[in-house]
C-alpha cells in the first residue's frame, strides 16, 4: 500500500507541472495587458511598469521566475488590487469556495448513494423509476437555470431561505448556493450508484452472503457498499472539477465573496497573476484531490494495488 | 421425520421447467449425492432449500426443513435457517467469497448476525475455526483477501464460513471441482472429518466422489428425479438407463483396458525444452517424442508447466532453449516464422470451445477457413463437400452447418473446434484440456471420434489433461510433470500398473473410483503444489513427498530408465 501511494504521488508530479505550464503560456498568449487601459501610457512609463513586473524578460526566464516563487507559496503580486499579493487575496476567498464545495460534495454523496442504492434495491418498482426520472432531470439542467429557480420558490415564494448573501449571516446562506451546485452531483452519483449496485448484487459473493443468513441492511454495508463505491469513486475527480466550475457561477449568482468571484473580477480586468494564480491553485487542488481517490480506489479494492 | 423433506419441487423458468417433482429426504446425519450432468438441475434444487432462487424463478411443491416450510417462508425465517441450520459450499470460492474484503471480515458476520458469539468473541472464533479446516497460519490467513489464497486454501474458507454456526445440514454444491485432484481428496476427507452429525447433500457430476463419500445416492436427468437408494445399491445394480449410462461413460483409474504401446517411427520429438517466464521457469529441460499414430497424455497438477511445454513447441510462447524436430526438420522461431506445411501439420484444441470459436461465423465458415488460408485453389463447392465430411466425421450432420457457435452444446462445440483443426489432415493435434468441461457421454464421444481419426489416419495426439482416468482410457503414453520438470514417463500399461514416482503414485491414488466397494482411500498427497518462482532444493517433490530423507532435499535426481519406465527419483518404487 505504501509503495502504491509514493507511486501515485510520484506520477502526479509531472501532471501538475504540465498543468501550470499550459496555464502560464495560456495566461500570456491572451492578448492584451493588464496595463492596456483605454488611454495609451507614454511608451517610458510602460517600459518601466513591464520591468518592474519582468515582463519585458523572454517567456521562458519569466516562467521560471515564477515557478521558483511558485515553490515558495509567492504567487506573485496582483496586478489590479495593488495592495495585495495573489496569495493573500487566494487566502481571504478561498474558506468561502471551500465551505460552499465541501459541503455540496458532502450533499451530493450523501444523497445520491442513498437514493442509488435504494433504487437498486428496489430496482424496476416505482421508487426506482421515482428516482432514476429525478436523475435525469437533475442531470440534464444546467446551474444557472437551477438557480433562480430555487431561489423563485424556497426563498421569494416560501421565503424559507435567504435568497442572497449579503445582509445574511451563519450556515443557512449556504443552503441554497450548496443545493443548487449539489443537484447535478446528486442526480449523477445516483445514477452511478444504481448501476454498480445493481451489478455488485448480481455478483456470487452476494449470493453466499445471503446464503450466510445476512438481512439485506447487513448484505449492502458488509459486502456490497465498497465494491459498489469504485465506480462512483473513480467519478470523484470530474466530479470535483464540475463543482469547481459550477462555483465560479453560482458564487457570481449568490454574491458570495469566494475565489470564482476573483476569478471572474480578474478575467475581466485582465488582472493575470490573480487569473494564473487560482488557476495554479484550482490546478493543484484537483490533482492532490485526485491523487486522493487514487490512493482510496486502491485501500478499497486489494487487487489494483498489485497491478 | 427426516431433516429434509423434499416433496414434488418444481422450479420454473417462464414455460421452462428446469426441476420437474423431485422428492427427497434427508435423514438427520445421513449423507446424500445427488449427481447429473450439466443443467440437470442439480444447483437449483439446492438454491430452492435455502430459498436462494433468482426473482424470475416460479418454485412449487414443498420443501420442509425440521417441520417448517421453506417455500413462501419470510425473509426472517429463511435467515434464522441459512448458515445457522443449513449451511452451503458453492462451486467456485473465488467466485463465491467476496474479492473486496479481507476473510475474517467475511467470516465474522456469520456468528454476529446468528448472536452465536459477540464482538469481542467473535475474532477468536473465526480464527479457531480457520485452523480446524486445516489452514496453516490461520492469524494471517484471517487478514488476507481470498485472492491471496489458493483455490484449495479458499474452498477451505468457504467450508469454514459453511459450518462455523454448527449447521444440522451441509449443503456442497461441485465443492471440489475447481480443483486439481490432490487437493480434491484433501478437501473431501475435510469435509468427512469436520461434519461430524452434520447431514450432507453433495452435489457433483462426479460418481467417483458419490461413491466415496455418500450413504445414499440421488440421480437426476433434465430436472427430474430418475433413481435413488443406498448407493451400493445404485452402483451394483442400477434400475434405471440414465444411470447406467452415466455409470458406462465414467471411465475409471483403477480398472478398464489401456491402449497398447505404440511402435513404429516418430514424428515428433522435443529436446531438452525450458520456458522462462519473467520470474519464474515453467519448463525445465523436458524432452519427449511422439510417434505416427501415438496419443502422448501430458499430466500434472495445475502449475506444472503442461500447457507452456505444448505452446513453446507450437512457437506460441518463446522456447528459451532447447529443440522441436518435427519429421526431420527443425522447428524454429514464434508460430508466425514457420512454414505453412509446418504449421498446417501441427493443431491446437483448447479447453473452452465457445471462446476459441469466432461467434459471428457459421460452423460451415469456421470450419472452412484453415481451407481458404491453405489452399486457396479449392472451388467453393469443393471446400463445401470437405466441410460437410468432415463434420461428419466428428459425428455433426449437415444441419449443424447453418448455426453459430451459441446454437450449438459444449460438446458440438467442441466436435466443431475438433473438425477446425483437422480439416487439414494435421500430423500431430494437441488438446489442452479439450474435453475437461464436457459432461461423461458428450466427453466419450468426443474421444470416440479422436480414436476414430486417429485409427484412420495415423494421427499423433498429445492430450493434455488433469483427468487421470480418461487419460488412461485414451493414451499409449503418459509423461507425469511437477513444477515444470518431466518426473516420470511411460506407456500407459506400465505407469497405470505401477507407477513409479511418489507423485506418480499420489496422483492416481487421488482420483475418486465410482465404485462403493473400493475402500476409499485417504488424500495421499499433503499440501499444495509450492511457488515455481521459488522452487524446493533438491527433488523439487520432497516437501510433499512421503518417502523423501536428507538426500533428497539436498540433490535433485536425474531422469533415468528403470525397467521400462524413465524416471526422475532416488527411491522409485520397484
Ligand atoms: N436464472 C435462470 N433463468 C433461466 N434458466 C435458468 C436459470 N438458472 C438456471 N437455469 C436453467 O436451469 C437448468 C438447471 O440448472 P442447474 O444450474 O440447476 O444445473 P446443474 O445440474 O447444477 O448443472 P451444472 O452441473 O452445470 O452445475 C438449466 O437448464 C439452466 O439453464
Ligand atoms: S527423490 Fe526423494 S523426495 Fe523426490 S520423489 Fe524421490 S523419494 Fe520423493
Ligand atoms: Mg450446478
Amino acid at each position: 500500500m505504501l509503495r502504491y501511494t509514493l507511486l501515485r504521488i510520484l506520477g502526479a508530479i509531472p501532471t501538475l507541472l504540465l498543468v501550470i505550464a499550459l496555464a502560464f503560456l495560456m495566461v500570456h498568449a491572451a492578448p492584451g495587458g493588464p496595463f492596456d487601459d483605454e488611454r495609451a501610457l507614454p511608451a517610458d512609463v510602460e517600459a518601466n511598469i513591464a520591468a518592474a513586473y519582468h515582463l519585458d524578460e523572454p517567456l521562458p526566464q519569466q516562467f521560471l521566475r515564477y515557478m521558483s516563487g511558485l515553490l515558495q507559496g509567492d504567487l506573485g503580486p496582483s496586478y489590479r488590487y495593488r495592495d495585495y499579493t495573489v496569495a493573500e487575496l487566494i487566502g481571504t476567498a478561498f474558506p468561502y469556495s471551500l465551505k460552499l464545495g465541501a459541503l455540496a460534495m458532502a450533499l451530493a454523496l450523501l444523497l445520491g448513494v442513498t437514493a442509488g442504492t435504494v433504487a437498486a434495491l428496489r430496482q424496476g418498482t416505482a421508487l426506482d423509476k421515482v428516482v432514476m426520472g429525478f436523475s435525469m432531470t437533475g442531470i440534464s439542467i444546467p446551474v444557472f437555470v437551477i438557480a433562480p429557480v430555487l431561489v423563485l420558490f424556497l426563498a421569494v415564494k416560501l421565503q424559507w431561505l435567504p435568497a442572497g448573501w449579503s445582509g445574511t449571516t451563519g450556515m443557512s446562506r449556504y443552503l441554497l448556493p450548496v443545493i443548487t451546485l449539489a443537484l447535478p452531483q446528486i442526480a449523477y452519483i445516483a445514477r452511478l450508484t444504481r448501476a454498480s449496485m445493481i451489478d455488485v448484487l448480481s455478483r456470487d459473493f452476494i449470493r453466499t452472503a445471503y446464503a450466510q443468513g445476512l438481512g439485506t441492511v447487513t448484505v449492502v454495508r458488509v459486502h456490497a457498499l465498497k465494491p459498489a463505491m469504485l465506480p462512483v469513486l473513480s467519478y470523484m475527480g470530474p466530479a470535483i472539477a464540475a463543482i469547481l466550475t459550477g462555483s465560479v457561477v453560482v458564487e457570481e449568482i449568490f454574491g458570495i465573496p469566494g475565489l470564482g468571484q476573483f476569478f471572474v473580477r480578474g478575467a475581466l480586468n485582465r488582472d493575470y497573476t490573480l487569473v494564473l494564480g487560482i488557476v495554479v491553485f484550482y490546478a493543484s487542488l484537483i490533482v492532490f484531490l485526485n491523487l486522493l481517490v487514487d490512493i482510496l480506489y486502491g485501500a478499497i479494492d486489494p487487487r489494483v494495488r498489485y497491478q | 421425520m427426516s431433516l429434509l423433506d423434499v416433496q414434488g419441487l418444481t422450479i420454473r423458468y417462464g414455460d421452462e421447467t428446469v426441476v420437474d417433482g423431485v422428492n427427497l429426504f434427508i435423514d438427520r446425519g445421513e449423507s446424500v449425492g445427488l449427481v447429473g450432468e450439466s443443467g440437470s438441475g442439480k444447483s437449483q434444487s439446492a438454491l430452492a432449500i435455502l430459498g436462494l432462487l433468482p426473482r424470475q424463478a416460479v418454485a412449487s411443491g414443498s420443501i420442509e426443513f425440521d417441520g417448517q416450510q421453506i417455500l413462501g417462508a419470510s425473509d426472517s425465517v429463511l435467515n434464522a435457517l441459512r448458515a445457522r441450520r443449513i449451511g452451503i459450499v458453492f462451486q467456485d470460492p473465488m467466485q463465491a467469497l467476496n474479492p473486496y474484503l479481507r476473510i475474517g471480515a467475511q467470516l465474522r458476520q456469520i456468528p454476529l448476525t446468528h448472536k452465536l458469539r459477540d464482538k469481542a468473541e467473535v475474532d477468536a472464533r473465526v480464527v479457531e475455526m480457520l485452523a480446524s479446516v486445516g489452514l496453516p497460519d490461520p492469524q494471517r490467513q484471517f487478514r488476507a483477501y481470498p485472492h491471496e489464497l489458493s483455490g484449495g486454501m479458499r474452498q477451505r474458507v468457504m467450508l469454514a464460513s459453511a459450518l462455523i454456526a454448527e449447521p444440522d445440514l451441509l449443503i456442497a454444491d461441485e465443492p471440489t471441482t475447481a480443483l486439481d485432484v490432490t487437493v480434491q481428496a484433501q478437501i473431501l476427507d475435510l469435509l468427512e472429518d469436520m461434519r461430524d452429525n452434520t447431514a450432507l447433500l453433495l452435489i457433483t457430476h462426479d460418481l467417483g466422489i458419490v461413491a466415496g463419500h455418500c450413504e445414499h445416492t440421488i440421480v437426476l436427468d433434465r430436472g427430474r428425479l430418475v433413481e435413488q437408494g443406498p448407493t451400493t445399491s445404485v452402483f451394483a445394480a442400477p434400475s434405471h438407463a440414465h444411470t447406467r449410462a452415466l455409470l458406462a461413460a465414467a471411465p475409471r483409474v483403477d480398472r478398464g483396458d489401456v491402449p497398447e504401446a505404440v511402435t513404429g517411427s516418430t514424428i515428433l520429438s522435443v529436446g531438452d525444452a525450458v520456458v522462462d517466464y519473467r520470474d519464474l521457469q515453467a519448463v525445465s529441460k523436458v524432452s519427449f517424442s511422439v510417434k505416427i499414430g501415438e496419443t502422448v497424455a501430458v499430466v500434472g497438477e495445475s502449475g506444472s508447466g503442461k500447457s507452456s511445454l505444448v505452446r513453446a513447441m507450437l512457437g506460441l510462447v518463446p522456447m528459451a532453449s532447447g529443440r522441436v524436430v518435427y519429421a526431420g526438420s527443425t522447428l524454429e522461431g514464434p508460430v508466425e516464422d514457420r512454414a505453412q506445411s509446418q504449421r498446417r501439420d501441427l493443431q491446437l484444441v483448447f479447453q473452452d470451445p465457445v471462446s476459441a470459436l469466432n461467434p459471428q461465423m457459421r460452423v460451415q465458415t469456421l470450419v472452412g477457413e484453415p481451407l481458404l488460408v491453405h489452399e486457396p485453389q479449392l472451388s467453393a463447392a469443393a471446400r463445401a463437400e470437405r466441410v460437410a465430411a468432415m463434420l461428419e466425421r466428428v459425428g455433426l450432420s449437415r444441419k449443424f452447418l447453418r448455426r453459430f457457435p451459441h446454437e450449438l452444446s459444449g460438446g458440438q462445440a467442441q466436435r466443431v473446434a475438433i473438425a477446425r483443426a483437422l480439416i487439414l489432415g494435421p500430423r500431430v493435434l494437441v488438446c489442452d484440456e479439450a474435453v475437461a468441461a464436457l459432461d461423461g457421454s458428450v466427453r466419450k464421444q468426443v474421444l470416440n471420434v479422436l480414436r476414430d481419426v486417429q485409427a484412420d489416419t495415423g494421427l499423433s495426439i498429445i492430450f493434455i489433461s488433469h483427468d487421470l482416468a480418461v487419460v488412461r482410457s485414451i493414451s499409449h503414453r503418459v509423461l507425469v510433470m511437477y513444477l515444470g520438470r518431466l518426473v516420470e514417463m511411460a506407456d500407459s500399461e506400465t505407469l497405470f500398473a505401477a507407477p513409479k514416482h511418489p507423485y506418480t503414485r499420489a496422483l492416481l491414488d487421488s482420483v475418486p473410483v465410482p465404485d462403493p466397494v473400493a475402500m476409499p482411500k485417504r488424500a495421499p498427497l499433503r499440501g499444495e503444489v509450492p511457488s515455481p518462482v521459488n522452487p524446493p532444493s533438491g527433488c523439487v517433490f520432497h516437501p510433499r513427498c512421503a518417502k523423501a530423507d536428507a538426500r533428497c532435499g539436498s540433490k535433485a535426481p536425474a531422469l533415468r530408465d528403470v525397467e521400462r519406465t524413465r524416471v526422475a527419483c532416488h527411491y522409485p518404487n520397484a
